[in-house]
């Protein structure tokens, strides 16, 4: 192979070094440490998204829980619209990858008798969720990063960004990458590749998503012939601080916290979730699902019972009554983002809260092993879709899932290498071809093109006004036009930047081309849903529909780069589908 | 194990300046103290002659009397007890960050630590005191 | 909404300049300052600044960010000479200005605020952070659950202040020693090993500690303390290197009054 052209040759690499992704390169280490993996990341792994997550991870561990219990909250949580099966195994692997990652060193909050503490979650009917105070994802990424570092096998390419994957003959052999620190642009192969890219929330202008949520891997797999899967399905987390769109995590309102309109009223009792009580219950009101607490959000905002702010119409959420010990314990981190981002305290002071995009249950098609139906494609965590979370994930799951299906994807991508045959050399011509495309398309061009921020602006707005959290037929089209022209304008974007150092200019129109894919499928999938499901709701079609859409939706890409949609049956084991009960 | 690359690009290596620290107070602090230890030094000179010379005669105490009184020694002396105190001050207040003390599980308050310190201190010198003018 | 933070509302009181660190590689001999005027709003962090100059006024400019909510570690850089995490440093925290935003120091420089972090991701490694224990039971494939390890609340406390550490580099910008000698393993790696040394679970105290009594461990530390000043998670590593340094001593005076077999 010519040199230059190939940076490295790997048995496995895996694209992504968060949660998913980490635990997936160990997961391969342990069971053979012959295979040479490899971890490709657009930013060092302690930088993954992974870090942000703050309220917890479920798996069942307390004596009164029981595996049936938690698949129930999944399945009714996800609208019915989750594979039963992939659920069963999630939910029974759950509690030893939780007990790995202690294992491995996770500092999770202790009881004082030493065992593990769990607390609760919304539309958990248990207490199941293991936290490390309000930092979950930091420690959690943590301590599978420095676990990583002991394994010498596993290499990592820092700071490369992948923009395609490398396939012939219906099979994946690797990737063309970007160097960001050197700007080389060269090909990376592999016998089997693992996506553990994380969500795509920065597709919207308003999210808790960090800047690198760009919906990289799901992009490289529908590109490369990869269907997506159900990607109408857009998690709004109810509370978000205004202007920055950070994060407060839902385990304020599983220590006791309230949300409250204007008036202080604790209005979620009028949205059929329940009675208010003084302490928290399990599976009502505050501890309700994320997608009918957003929905809830929007009626308040209807009636005029929501307070104003600069960025438009917020809740409180009130935690003065918890105290300043239980705050300091175990929600530390809230109380240090109010101080520091709205100059609040919270154990004196509402907070001020609203609805903000948080997490894709939609993602890359995948079966229970994490195996795409591309050959030698593998994909976890957000990225992926197995799906367990359906139509309305459940706080506390995504951090498990991660683990649970980062581990199976990247045994049975081991698995695939050491049966996998040499790379064909057909590759080099079309790793060559992608290195011209990206030369020639991007940074030899002119630089009075179109505007990256401008086409992302114009992006975020349409899928704001098309996808929300109520969402209707003519709007969503208009928002696929829109999207469409957006696509042709990108066509013609401009460089400035000639430096070939770490030329984030060109990640951002490589990024913003990605989002512009994703934001497309979602689009075409919630116009071909003609229900309400979960965070899919359709107010021309307010109801949920078993007899038509009790399925999963396929995006497929059309030669002349258009989705295509298609529907693929739910697995249905044990639960038959039926009404979703909260707070009753 | 990651992939090296420092070599592929052509770095800037900023050069530090000899008067780094003099940029901030902090550091000029630590040079301060840095630099204390060569008074502490001194005193430690000074004590041991002045030891020396008592057990030696009355003279040789007087002697050294006469030489203490001189004004360079004593403007060294007035130095070097500046540079003794602020070598105190300084010390005492790092001491928290070494020495993890803990009371009943909890960890020991810095404050606390601190002016155990400067008790003990006082103590010690008191001790001295009585000592020398029984 | 900061990827455009442009287009929000929200308090308004002029404009306030940048003094940002231009450097090309492959064209500068040496990096300059390049000056930008952002509007001054109450809400806006350097990091919005920046983000500003990069979507309206200069797309070539280059630096890292992600979270912009103080736990990734990306965007340190030196504001007005102290390292910071620019998404936490506010603007109007300088007014009237001007801000010097340059790259953190005592790394080399990339490209404009972008610093080449590879040594630490180096040194990382050889101080051990994980756990290390002969009985591991290896949960992984077949092994089956054998319950955690377990551990008080407590034993929790004891190490926990230094499992706070986000990688954010500010510490090492902010050391003189790491500054003037690069082998120095410093701050924040010396305080992922006591981090671990503390943990009830490990039981790899001693292999760290051949590792850090090395002239270019512990004793490279001359305490100036700015690590800890600096650290935005209060992490505190000039006092874990303090402590280790207490307990190298030890292993010192030990290995000289007993023979090997005793300790």
């Amino acid at each position: 192979m010519s040199d230059g052209l190939i940076r490295a040759a790997h048995d496995v690499l895996i694209v992504g070094g968060g949660g998913a992704g980490l635990r997936a390169a160990i997961a391969i280490a342990e069971t053979n440490p012959q295979l040479d993996v490899a971890v490709i990341s657009k930013v060092y792994p302690m930088r993954s998204h992974t870090v942000s997550a703050e309220g917890g991870a479920a798996g069942v561990i307390a004596d009164d829980d029981s595996i049936d219990e938690h698949i129930y909250d999944t399945i009714s949580g996800s609208d019915w619209l989750g594979d039963q099966d992939a659920i069963e195994a999630f939910v029974n692997e759950a509690p030893r990858e939780l007990l790995q990652l202690e294992h491995w060193g996770c500092p999770w909050s202790r009881q004082p008798n030493g065992h593990v503490a769990v607390r609760a979650f919304g539309g958990m009917k248990k207490k199941r969720t293991w936290f490390a105070a309000d930092k979950t994802g930091f420690h959690m990424l943590h301590s599978l990063f420095q676990t990583t570092l002991k394994y010498r096998e596993v290499t990592r390419h820092d700071e490369w960004f992948v923009t395609k994957l490398l396939v012939d003959d219906g099979r994946v052999h690797g990737v063309v990458a970007v160097d960001l620190f050197s700007g080389k642009i060269q090909a990376i192969t592999a016998k089997s590749v693992v996506l553990c890219t994380g969500g795509c929330g920065k597709v919207f202008p308003f999210t808790t998503n960090a800047n690198i949520n760009t919906g990289d891997g799901m992009s490289l797999a529908y590109r490369a012939g990869a269907p997506l899967k159900d990607m109408e399905f857009v998690q709004y987390h109810p509370t978000g601080l205004p202007f920055t769109g950070i994060l407060i995590t839902e385990a304020t309102r599983a220590e006791g916290g309230w949300l409250l309109n204007k008036d202080g009223y604790r209005y979620l009792q009028d949205y059929d979730l329940g009675k208010p009580t003084p302490t928290p219950e399990l599976r009502s009101m505050e501890l309700g699902p994320r997608d009918r607490l957003s929905q809830a959000f929007v009626h308040e905002v209807e009636k005029g019972r929501t307070a104003d702010s600069p960025w438009g119409p917020i809740v409180h959420l009130d935690l003065r009554h918890l105290g300043a010990d239980l705050i300091d314990t175990k929600l530390p981190f809230v109380r240090e983002l109010c101080l520091k981002y709205e100059r609040i305290d919270p154990v004196h002071e509402l907070i001020p809260v609203r609805p903000v995009v948080h997490y894709m249950m939609g993602g890359v098609h995948t079966d229970i092993d994490g195996a795409t139906p591309l050959a030698g494609l593998y994909a976890a965590g957000e990225t992926a879709c197995v799906s367990i979370n359906g139509a309305n994930r459940l706080g506390s799951n995504s951090l498990p899932e991660c683990l649970v299906f980062g581990a199976r994807a990247g045994r049975a991508a081991a698995e695939f290498a050491t049966t996998a045959g040499p790379v064909p050399a057909a590759i080099e011509a079309q790793a060559a071809d992608e290195v011209r495309r990206l030369e020639r398309d991007l940074l030899g061009k002119d630089s009075e093109g179109e505007s990256t921020s401008a086409i992302r602006d114009e992006m975020q707005a349409t899928m704001e006004d098309a996808a929300g959290i109520y969402r209707t037929g003519p709007a969503i089209a208009k928002g696929l036009d829109t999207l469409r022209e957006l696509q042709e304008r990108i066509g013609k974007v401009g460089i400035a930047d000639t430096s070939r150092s770490f030329n984030t200019e060109l990640l951002a129109a490589l990024e913003l081309a990605n989002m512009l894919d994703i934001g497309e499928c979602m689009l075409q999938s919630a116009l071909q849903r003609e229900e309400s499901r979960g965070a899919h709701q359709r107010t021309d079609f307010p109801d949920r529909d078993d007899q038509r859409f009790l399925t999963h939706q396929l995006v497929h890409r059309n030669d002349d780069g258009t989705p295509r949609v298609e529907s693929l049956p739910v697995t249905i084991t044990r639960w038959p589908p039926g009404e979703r009960v909260y707070g009753r | 194990m990651s992939t090296p690359r420092a070599t592929e690009v052509r770095v800037y290596n900023r050069p530090m300046s000899t008067w780094w620290w003099t940029r901030r107070r902090t550091y000029f602090v630590f040079v301060m103290r840095e630099l204390s230890s060569i008074f502490v030094a001194w005193f430690v000179g000074f004590l041991l002659a002045f030891v020396y010379s008592v057990g030696r005669s009355e003279a040789a105490y007087q002697d050294f009397l006469d030489w203490a009184a001189t004004p360079w020694v004593v403007v060294i002396n007035v130095i070097a007890a500046a540079f003794l105190a602020l070598h105190v001050v300084t010390w005492f207040s790092l001491t928290p960050q070494a020495m993890d003390v803990r009371i009943g599980g909890q960890k020991a308050p810095a404050a606390a630590i601190i002016a155990s310190q400067y008790v003990g201190l006082a103590v010690v010198s008191a001790f001295v005191l009585w000592l020398v003018t029984r | 909404m900061p990827s455009n933070p442009g287009s929000n509302p929200g308090s308004n009181s002029g404009s306030i300049r940048l003094q940002v660190t231009r450097y090309r590689p492959e064209s500068d001999s040496e990096p300059r300052f390049q000056e930008y005027d952002v509007p001054l709003r109450k809400e806006w962090t350097v990091l919005d600044g920046l983000n500003h100059v990069k979507n309206e006024v200069d797309t070539t400019l280059s630096f890292r960010w992600s979270c912009r909510m103080g736990i990734c570690g990306s965007c340190g850089m030196n504001v007005n000479g102290d390292p910071k995490l620019t998404c936490a440093a506010f603007l109007d925290d300088y007014a009237p200005g001007p801000i010097r935003v340059e790259p953190l120091a005592n790394f080399p420089v990339v490209r404009d605020l972008v610093v080449d972090i590879n040594d630490f991701m180096e040194k990382l490694p050889r101080v051990k952070p994980w756990i290390i224990r002969d009985d591991d039971a290896l949960l992984d494939g077949d092994g089956e659950i054998d319950g955690e390890y377990l551990q008080t609340p407590e034993e929790l406390d004891a190490y926990k202040q230094f499992s706070m550490c986000i990688n954010c580099m500010l510490c090492y910008a902010a050391c003189p020693v790491y500054g003037l000698d690069p082998e120095f393993m410093g701050p924040a790696a010396i305080a992922l090993a006591e981090r671990y040394d503390l943990d009830s679970r490990d039981h790899g105290a001693r292999e760290r500690l051949d590792v850090l009594i090395e002239h270019e461990g512990v004793w490279g530390c001359t305490f100036v303390g700015e690590c800890t000043r600096v650290c935005p998670n209060h992490v505190d590593p000039a006092g874990a290197i303090q402590r280790y340094k207490v307990k190298a001593a030890k292993e010192n005076v030990m290995a000289f009054l007993l023979p090997r077999g005793a300790r």
